[in-house]
């Protein structure tokens, strides 16, 4: 990062980050969940990690996630210290990163998917690989290789001013996280700086599967529309159907990771496929309810 | 090396600091470039709960009365500063004073941090404590406040520190803590802040995350520095008491940077008086083996702050090496990225060997068996010493201050391994000679107990 960017980073900073929400920029994210919505049911959002456990069968898998249901793809980048996961996606991230995953991976990952499916294709990941590129390159590299944006569990607006920058210079969508503890300030102030969805936190923990869905999401739903969110996705904990089934009556998108990813470890990409046919049998508004 | 040098230059000017006017009391959440909150959305509310409770208690009178009555009546400061004149024979003769934070209750530095902390927990009325651990100090220190204080208390501690740190563990558990090995990464103390977070996103209701060192998410490096300060200002007033002036120059080991920031504190605003930081240089910062966070670090966010990062080309942490486990972090507070990009403090690495070598200096010289951790700041402070006798004049003349941050009590296993005095079954030799039998096997019941007795 040059000394110019951290610049802009701390005045970013210091006026508050949603200026550039006015700015209609095409959202690959938003229309998947727009087309689904017109289809009379929420979006699927599917997260596997590149790399694992490797590069090609990510890629497979990813695509067998998509071919099967999914509208959105998240494809996170492994990680040294993933902070905001639980076991089993630590374990698969770390196998990743042992395997030899590098980051510059990621691309050709997005790429193979895009060109391969309908979906659009987000990135997960941890702020410090971005920074390490350079934020500018690395969304510039993203769009290339047709990625629809980043999602930023670690990055949150009042430190984005340098993505924000560079996300509509490169017209990607930053999804930012909203939690069960985010104040309605905060809640307003993140959901301006989004584009693409809100990515609506379920409950106060790390990702992992759960017996059921959190009580909380249903308000952290409800608290994100009325600070003007037009798309509200939910994720963590989201394990199974009938979680699909019971969050889709209520938010745009529904947001399965651990379960996935555990899939792809127990049966590889043909059992992603089977998991997302399932999974998204649930989508449908009313479905079984 | 060349990559980090430039980079924020263009931020901020030392000159340009030092017009500006003071250094001390700096409040974040920036240190120039360094520091805000890279943080998951989770924890904001709770980052703010505690930067607003913090910033109440540190204008009341009543907290201020609390810590300072609690630091002389249950942690015993102020703590001595002692001249060490023996040691100083080896530090080109230089006077070398020792600001004695091994003689705190709990056995270093890290209890002034703790007991403030712990009283903000109580004042925002959460019931469980939290803490990471690499050295075992924060985490006892942790524990003897949650037990003083009738708070519940958990510590994440690498597995690999459990095993250099045994007897820590075991102080923990006897204050009814509950001690969580981690074998995630490199099983030390980054990876025991991982799995501390984990807990705290999921329990922040209940629970404070007691950070020990002064980095993290604001308001933690600025938040953890004020609980410190008091070993700056302390130290000031005494050398100028016990010798009529400031000293040449300020010597403090980092890991996460606490000791050092505290005492550096009281001599920010002393062009004079020049700071040194020391990191570990493990077994030398040309291996791979080290933890020279500044020296050869670059910047990146890591556990909430944007600092020097021990990193890969993308941006993965490298795991740091270090014979001292309270050292063993590839980060490090961003308050010190900025005093080393302005120039008012500067950073050197110190291996492994020059920190043992220290570490027995001392104990020979003054009777002080010193942590591994304040090893590195002594190794340090002989350098720095030779340096200044080798300017000129008489080197009695000139003062060195060492932040002793801790004692070495918890390093005897790993000191005695080192120094060659363990057999091969690991016990200390000369110490397996006994020709008593073992009580099992004793005949008379009797005779048994005279010699249990003796
Ligand atoms: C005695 C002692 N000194 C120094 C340190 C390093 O921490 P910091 O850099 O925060 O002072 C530790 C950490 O465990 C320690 O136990």
């Amino acid at each position: 990062m040059s000394a110019t960017d951290q610049h802009a980073q701390q005045q970013g900073t210091q006026s508050g980050s949603a200026e550039s929400t006015g700015r209609t920029t095409a959202s690959k994210a938003a229309a998947a969940i727009d087309r689904a919505r017109a289809e009379g049911r929420a979006a699927l959002v599917g997260y596997l990690p590149a790399g694992f456990p490797t590069v090609q069968e990510s890629i497979d898998a990813a695509i067998a996630l998509a071919r099967n249901g999914a509208d959105v793809i998240e494809i996170g980048i492994p990680y040294s210290d993933p902070v905001m996961d639980g076991s089993v996606i630590q374990a698969a991230t770390t196998e990743a990163l042992a395997n030899g995953f590098h980051v510059a991976s990621v691309f050709d990952v997005v790429k193979a998917v895009t060109d391969a499916t309908e979906a659009a294709v987000l990135v997960m990941t941890y702020w410090n690989p971005v920074m390490r590129l350079g934020v500018d390159e690395f969304a510039r590299r993203l769009a290339e290789a047709g990625g629809a944006g980043l999602i930023t569990p670690d990055l949150i607006p009042d430190e984005a001013a340098e993505w924000i920058q560079a996300s509509d210079k490169y017209g990607l969508d930053r999804v930012f996280l909203v939690a069960p503890s985010s104040t309605a300030e905060r809640m307003a102030m993140t959901v301006a700086a989004t584009r693409g969805f809100t990515y609506a936190v379920s409950l106060m923990g790390v990702t992992g599967a759960r017996a059921s869905v959190d009580e909380s999401a249903r308000r952290v739903v409800a608290e994100a529309r009325a600070a003007g969110a037009e798309r509200v996705c939910v994720g963590l904990g989201v394990s199974n159907a009938e979680h699909v089934r019971e969050i889709a009556a209520y938010a745009d998108g529904v947001i399965v990771g651990t379960a996935i990813v555990s899939a792809l470890r127990d049966g590889g990409p043909d059992a992603v496929g089977e998991l997302a046919a399932e999974l998204s049998r649930g989508l449908e508004r009313g479905a079984g309810a | 090396m060349a990559e980090n040098a430039p980079e924020a230059s263009a931020e901020t000017h030392p000159a340009d600091a030092f017009l500006a006017g003071s250094l001390r009391h700096a409040p974040g959440p920036y240190f120039g470039a360094y520091g805000g909150r890279w943080m998951p959305e989770s924890l904001i509310a709770a980052l703010d709960e505690l930067d607003e409770t913090f910033e109440k208690a540190k204008q009341d009178p009543d907290f201020l009365a609390q810590i300072a009555d609690l630091n002389r009546n249950y942690s015993g400061r102020p703590s001595l500063l002692t001249e060490a004149k023996r040691f100083s024979q080896h530090a080109g003769g230089v006077r070398v004073f020792l600001k004695r934070e091994d003689l705190n209750h709990t056995g270093s530095h890290k209890i002034n941090n703790v007991l403030g902390q712990a009283l903000l927990a109580k004042r925002m009325g959460k019931t469980r404590i939290i803490a990471e651990t690499g050295a075992g100090q924060h985490g006892v220190a942790s524990a003897t406040a949650a037990a003083f204080l009738g708070l519940e208390c958990v510590v994440y501690m690498g597995a690999e520190d459990c095993r250099r740190q045994a007897l820590n563990v075991a102080r923990m558990q006897l204050l009814g803590a509950t001690v969580v090995p981690v074998t995630n990464g490199s099983q030390t103390l980054k990876d025991a802040i991982n799995d501390a977070l984990r807990d705290w996103v999921a329990n922040v209701s209940t629970t404070h995350y007691l950070l020990g060192t002064a980095a993290g998410a604001h308001p933690f490096p600025a938040m953890v520095r004020f609980f410190h300060e008091v070993i700056g200002e302390e130290a000031r007033e005494q050398v100028l008491e016990q010798t009529g002036r400031l000293p040449d120059a300020v010597c403090a080991c980092v890991g996460g940077g606490s000791n050092a920031i505290g005492i550096f504190h009281g001599f920010l605003d002393d062009p004079s008086v020049r700071l040194y930081g020391f990191e570990a240089g493990g077994e030398g910062v040309e291996t791979a083996h080290h933890a020279a966070t500044i020296t050869l670090g670059r910047p990146g966010v890591l556990h909430g702050a944007r600092s020097y990062l021990m990193q890969d080309e993308d941006g993965q942490t490298i795991e740091s090496h270090s014979i001292s486990a309270g050292l063993d972090y590839p980060g490090v507070g961003p308050e010190h990225a900025y005093l080393h990009d302005i120039g008012r403090a500067t950073y050197e690495p110190i291996t492994d060997t020059e920190a043992m070598e220290a570490f027995s200096v001392l104990c020979r010289t003054e009777g002080i068996i010193p942590a591994i951790e304040s090893s590195h700041a002594l190794a340090g402070a002989i350098k720095v010493g030779r340096r200044l006798a080798a300017e000129g004049g008489d080197p009695a003349d000139r003062i060195v201050i060492v932040n002793l941050s801790g004692r070495g009590d918890k390093d005897v296993q790993t000191a005695a391994e080192w120094f060659g005095m363990l057999d091969e079954n690991g016990q200390v030799k000369g110490t397996t000679l006994s020709t008593r039998r073992p009580k099992g096997f004793v005949p008379g019941e009797g005779t048994g107990a005279v010699e249990e007795l003796a």
